[in-house]
């Protein structure tokens, strides 16, 4: 017998009866107040977040804000002047150790947790978010949800291979309980909310 | 019955943490300072105990039906192209572990939190086979340089003071003698490990929900250690017990808002990253493990505890936890559902820690999917005991005391020898031989019994 066979044959012979898996839809009803909450959220934990009229104000921030000269990449077409635009996931994964700053689009973003949730399509390379100095966020207040119930809603049965959330700046407590920001992650993570 | 040879037992070990009377204060009001950054963090959510009855619920019909989910995630995983391995024990999991490294003649690995290889000794069965292993979670990593265990499971070195960890760091990665900030100690570690994950061809995580519906897995950290692990490596080892499976991709929302809160006060990790696929050019391995937990799941009493979802809540809110300090329960899971656990891994050896609780139940209260951690210690108790495996000392003084308590006469003698000696022979009961005697001193004895008492006043 190989240890397949014999794991699930122990596992059946000693589970319980059978129990009802219960409903989670119910959860879906709770509100809150969607994208102040969400700001107050992310702000919280370390994060920025910048309120911006279009991809224009984006740009005008980038310029003033972010350190000159940088490696820079996007995965939003409408940047591609101003950073080197990602189109595909053709990237080797090592290419992007000296990124300073990436700036990505977020698929949706979590009221009560200040978390943007970005599926592989969005972020092209999986490593991106992880391996750059800085991470920029693009969020639609449209697409803020009040909690982790309707995110999941939303995301429902969409394909990924790889999708993740993302709640502020990496981050340890690790050495006697003092946060610090930037452990092996982003060393910062700015939202820029958008209409 | 011979006496059971336990040389390393939770009061012993206690004991030994307990001679540092300033470290002790630290260590109790530093894990009660992230159990009130739980309670903060709870009650801002006004259905929590909703949540934590629906997490249990789910969790239970997870366990009712673990046969079929194990199977139903296995046939999505496989369609999904991860490579699907079963192991039957530790020993299993760690030859299946290097097997997949020897196949590419991988010789280093990098690997993020893991409890379940700490279960396994993973590392340590690598060192010995030629891999090197470097622990990549900040704690984690401050642990295997100082060569010792994880004391906690989500706060590896809540042990450690910031100097030790400067003098490690000194030792092992030439920062300057004597510095000791956080700020720095991180940064350096940032630089040491980013070298390593660039480095690494193959990288292992932990599991903290696995999808039977999608064939996914999910990893939660802070750090981002697992994702750059695992990014950038051809191979990803994920490891995980068969108890982490979940049903369906929607009770993530129930699990993940309950996890992070509970275990540090955080609304959620940093990162929760559902690996569904491995890259293309990449390969994906997951590594489903049993080592004892279907034996648990035949337990009735004692199958909740596979319901765990390693928050560490439990830990941080006991009283025993927080004065003890998690290497006194000498096992890679430490605290009230360490205790729980490990006497279904090896009774005997773990015989202790069931007893090495107050019953207070605190960590009943605080678990997040419900378990009812001090009514199965309690149980514990009674099976140890039942299958003979306390201590000699103790199982005389039980006997003592069922003769006592099953007797009228010797009970009622025994009452006034007691209330005798206390009042006149305080030195009887008040010295080192009386292990209650420590850190308290033995009540005042009451004039008589209510037995007594009830005899002369009753009309």
């Amino acid at each position: 017998m190989t240890s397949r066979e014999r794991i699930l044959s122990a596992v059946k012979a000693n589970q319980p009866e059978l129990a009802t898996l219960p409903d989670v839809d119910f959860l879906l009803q709770e509100d809150i107040d969607v994208p102040e909450k969400f700001i107050a959220a992310l702000t919280a934990i370390g994060g920025q977040v910048v309120s911006v009229e279009n991809h224009a104000t984006i740009k005008a921030f980038i310029d003033e804000n972010f350190e000159q000269p940088s490696r820079k990449i996007t995965t939003v077409s409408e940047l591609g002047d101003i950073a080197e635009y990602m189109e595909d996931n053709s990237a080797e994964p090592h290419s992007l150790e000296n990124v300073d700053y990436a700036i990505i689009q977020a698929d949706l973003a979590v009221a009560e947790n200040g978390a943007i949730w970005v599926s592989e399509d969005k972020i092209r390379t999986r490593v991106l978010p992880f391996i750059t100095q800085y991470l920029a966020v693009i969020v639609r207040r449209e697409d803020i949800v009040p909690t982790m119930h309707q995110a999941y809603n939303k995301i429902g049965s969409n394909d990924y291979g790889f999708a993740t959330f993302i709640a502020g700046p990496s981050k340890t407590a690790d050495i006697e309980q003092s946060l610090v920001l930037g452990a092996h992650g982003a060393r910062s993570m700015t939202v820029f909310l958008m209409p | 019955m011979s006496e059971i040879q336990n040389t390393t037992n939770h009061a012993d070990l206690a004991e030994v943490f307990n001679n540092d009377e300033a470290r002790v204060d630290w260590h109790d009001e530093t894990l009660w300072w992230i159990r009130s950054k739980r309670d903060v963090a709870v009650n801002k959510i006004s259905n929590w105990e909703v949540l934590r009855e629906t997490a249990s619920q789910i969790k239970h019909n997870v366990l009712s039906n673990l046969n079929n989910y194990l199977q139903q995630f296995e046939s999505n995983a496989l369609s999904n192209g991860i490579t699907v391995h079963w192991a039957a024990d530790a020993k299993e999991h760690n030859q299946i572990v290097l097997s997949i490294l020897e196949k590419h003649s991988i010789g280093q690995m990098v690997k993020s939190k893991s409890m379940l290889t700490e279960e396994c000794h993973l590392n340590d069965f690598l060192e010995a086979n030629g891999i090197n292993v470097i622990d990549s979670d900040l704690g984690e990593r401050i642990v295997q340089l100082a060569k010792e265990m994880p004391s906690h499971i989500v706060l590896p070195c809540i042990h450690k003071k910031k100097e030790e960890i400067g003098e490690l760091f000194h030792q092992h990665l030439g920062t300057p003698a004597g510095n000791a900030d956080p700020q720095f100690l991180t940064e350096t570690a940032r630089q040491h490990l980013r070298d390593t994950f660039l480095t690494r061809r193959a990288a292992l995580t932990g599991v903290n929900f696995a999808i039977a519906e999608t064939g996914e897995f999910v990893v939660c950290t802070n750090e981002g250690n697992a994702d750059m692990g695992a990014h950038l490596a051809d191979v990803h080892i994920a490891s995980m017990g068969i108890e982490k499976i979940i049903p369906e991709r929607k009770h993530l929302g129930v699990f993940l808002r309950l996890l992070t809160r509970s275990a540090t006060g955080q609304p959620i990790t940093t990162y929760s990253s559902h690996f569904k696929r491995p890259n293309k050019g990449k390969e994906m391995h997951i590594i489903i493990v049993d080592n004892g937990r279907s034996i648990q799941l035949g337990r009735e009493d004692f199958r909740n505890s596979l319901k765990c979802i390693r928050c560490g809540a439990c830990m941080n809110t006991c009283p025993v936890y927080r004065r003890s300090g998690g290497h006194s329960y000498h096992n890679a899971i430490s605290g009230p559902i360490g205790s729980i656990l490990a006497p279904n891994l090896d009774m005997e050896k773990y015989a202790d820690l069931p007893f090495a609780s107050t019953l207070c139940g605190s960590c009943t209260n605080v678990c997040p999917v419900k378990i009812d951690i001090h009514q199965q210690l309690y149980k514990w108790r009674q099976v140890i005991v039942k299958n003979g495996y306390v201590p000699a000392a103790k199982k005389a003084s039980m006997q003592i005391m069922d003769w006592t308590l099953s007797s009228p006469t010797a009970y009622h003698t025994a009452g006034k020898a007691g209330r005798f000696v206390l009042k006149y022979a305080p030195f009887m009961v008040n010295n080192k031989l009386n292990p209650w005697y420590k850190h308290r001193d033995m009540p005042e004895p009451p004039k008589e019994s209510f037995g007594e008492w009830y005899k002369k006043n009753r009309k």
